[in-house]
């Protein structure tokens, strides 16, 4: 490997590592309180996180919105520190429907969003009841320069973002490697498959296998705690999970087979099957079925969307770093395998 | 060497599966929801580097295998 490559690929995962933590988050809205409303004063608290409720107390607002139609003003009774605010709220007993939410709005955080599933008793409903003793504008973030965008239950393990998924673009990337030398291993002019490019596709094999367990393991670990089990059943996690039981499958078979020609011939036509049949698991499948991934379903033409600008100034070097890494090891699994089979060869020289 | 290393590795998994009932379940979760799960991240990240590690001195032992045949 070119050492500029290496270079590049040493600087890539340092930025990684430093910047994948050392960007803030942008402040957002955890929770409320709040368990059940009743007609009249309501009170309860408002938690932000990242935020500056106390710092910026003069222009704190709270509302409670109302089938996102209706708005009502809360006072606010206390700001605790810069992420509690307790605040009190006056609901008359006509509201709209039950389905509530809450914002706060302050200088320097702007809008902050809060959807909890708040119960309710005592109210009756009449669809489209508003209520215009009450205004409130949505406010801008004030410019704080680079953060990382606030998602409700994710929040800071937005981060694994550059540590997970560059594992599966190593991954594809490595097995794409492979599929392409085991294409070259059978279409040898001579008509006997090429040894080198069997060598070449197994070490890439080899190699993307030890991204695919990582990937699995991280991405394990981030459901854990974000979708609450293990293993869920999302299609992408079950075909992640069938692919790499076929590579497993590719290995076994090539290691029971001792005959070198023939080895190659059988591993090679199988690898063409595994690429595909990883192809329609991992990039076409989980377009059709419902799934837990973000930005899976639908055309993939608009996903550029998901995406925050932020996360990409990390994200995109993260793949490209990690990518070079695992090419890196690529070449030097190849180097040790060259010399592997030598050694075998004159093994059997010295037998024969 | 390499038959040290291959110990403090495997004494240090053991060590790692023993704490696991310390934190079991509801202690767990509160270890790592608090302060926005940065904690998630750094086992991932943690993960990560121990895996490619791992990987590494793997192929290390390879190539010393060869070296040892051919003496």
């Amino acid at each position: 490997m070119n050492l500029w490559l290496k270079i590049i690929c040493i600087a890539c995962l340092i930025y990684t590592a430093v910047f994948s933590f050392w960007h803030p988050m942008a402040p957002g809205g955890l929770e409320v309180s709040a368990k059940s409303f009743h007609p009249g004063r309501n009170e309860f608290s408002f938690t932000g996180y990242g935020s500056h409720f106390l710092q910026e107390k003069q222009s704190m607002q709270v509302f409670v919105t109302v089938d996102s139609s209706a708005v009502y003003c809360a006072d606010i009774l206390s700001v605790t520190d810069e992420a509690h605010a307790i605040v009190s709220v006056f609901l008359p007993d006509t509201l709209s429907s039950n389905q509530f939410g809450f914002l706060a709005n302050n200088n320097i955080d702007g809008t902050l969003l809060v959807e909890a599933p708040v119960g309710s008793e005592g109210f009756t409903f009449i669809e489209g009841t508003k209520n215009d003793s009450c205004h409130y504008e949505v406010k801008q973030e004030e410019h704080m320069g680079f953060g990382y965008p606030f998602q409700p239950i994710i929040i800071e393990s937005i981060r694994n973002l550059m540590w997970h998924v560059p594992m599966w673009f190593t991954m594809f990337a490595l097995m794409i490697i492979s599929f392409i030398f085991s294409l070259r291993t059978l279409s040898n002019k001579s008509g006997t498959p090429d040894l080198n490019f069997d060598r070449k596709a197994a070490a890439s094999a080899g190699t993307g296998l030890v991204f695919c367990i990582l990937g699995l393991i991280t991405g394990s670990i981030w459901a854990r705690f974000t979708w609450g089990a293990w293993w869920t059943n999302d299609p992408q996690l079950n075909g992640a999970m069938v692919v790499f039981m076929v590579y497993v499958a590719y290995f076994i078979l090539r290691n029971s087979t001792p005959d070198h020609d023939k080895r190659s011939r059988i591993s090679a036509i199988f690898n063409i099957f595994a690429f595909a049949l990883m192809v329609v698991l991992l990039m076409v499948m989980p377009r059709f079925a419902e799934g837990l991934h973000p930005g899976k379903s639908g055309n993939p033409a608009f996903s550029k969307y998901d995406l925050d600008s932020s996360l990409r100034t990390v994200f995109y070097p993260a793949v490209l770093g990690f990518v070079l890494l695992g090419y890196w090891f690529y070449k030097i699994n190849e180097k040790i395998r060259i010399l592997e089979d030598q050694q075998e060869e004159n093994h059997h020289d010295e037998k024969s | 060497m390499m038959k040290n290393l291959n110990r403090t590795i495997l004494t240090s998994l053991l060590f790692m599966l023993s704490m696991t009932p310390a934190f079991a379940q509801d202690g767990m979760e509160e270890y790592f929801y608090e302060s926005g799960k940065i904690k998630v991240v750094v086992v991932v990240a943690f993960v990560v580097m121990v895996g490619l590690i791992i990987y590494a001195l793997s192929l290390g032992r390879r190539l010393k295998k060869l070296e040892e045949k051919k003496s």
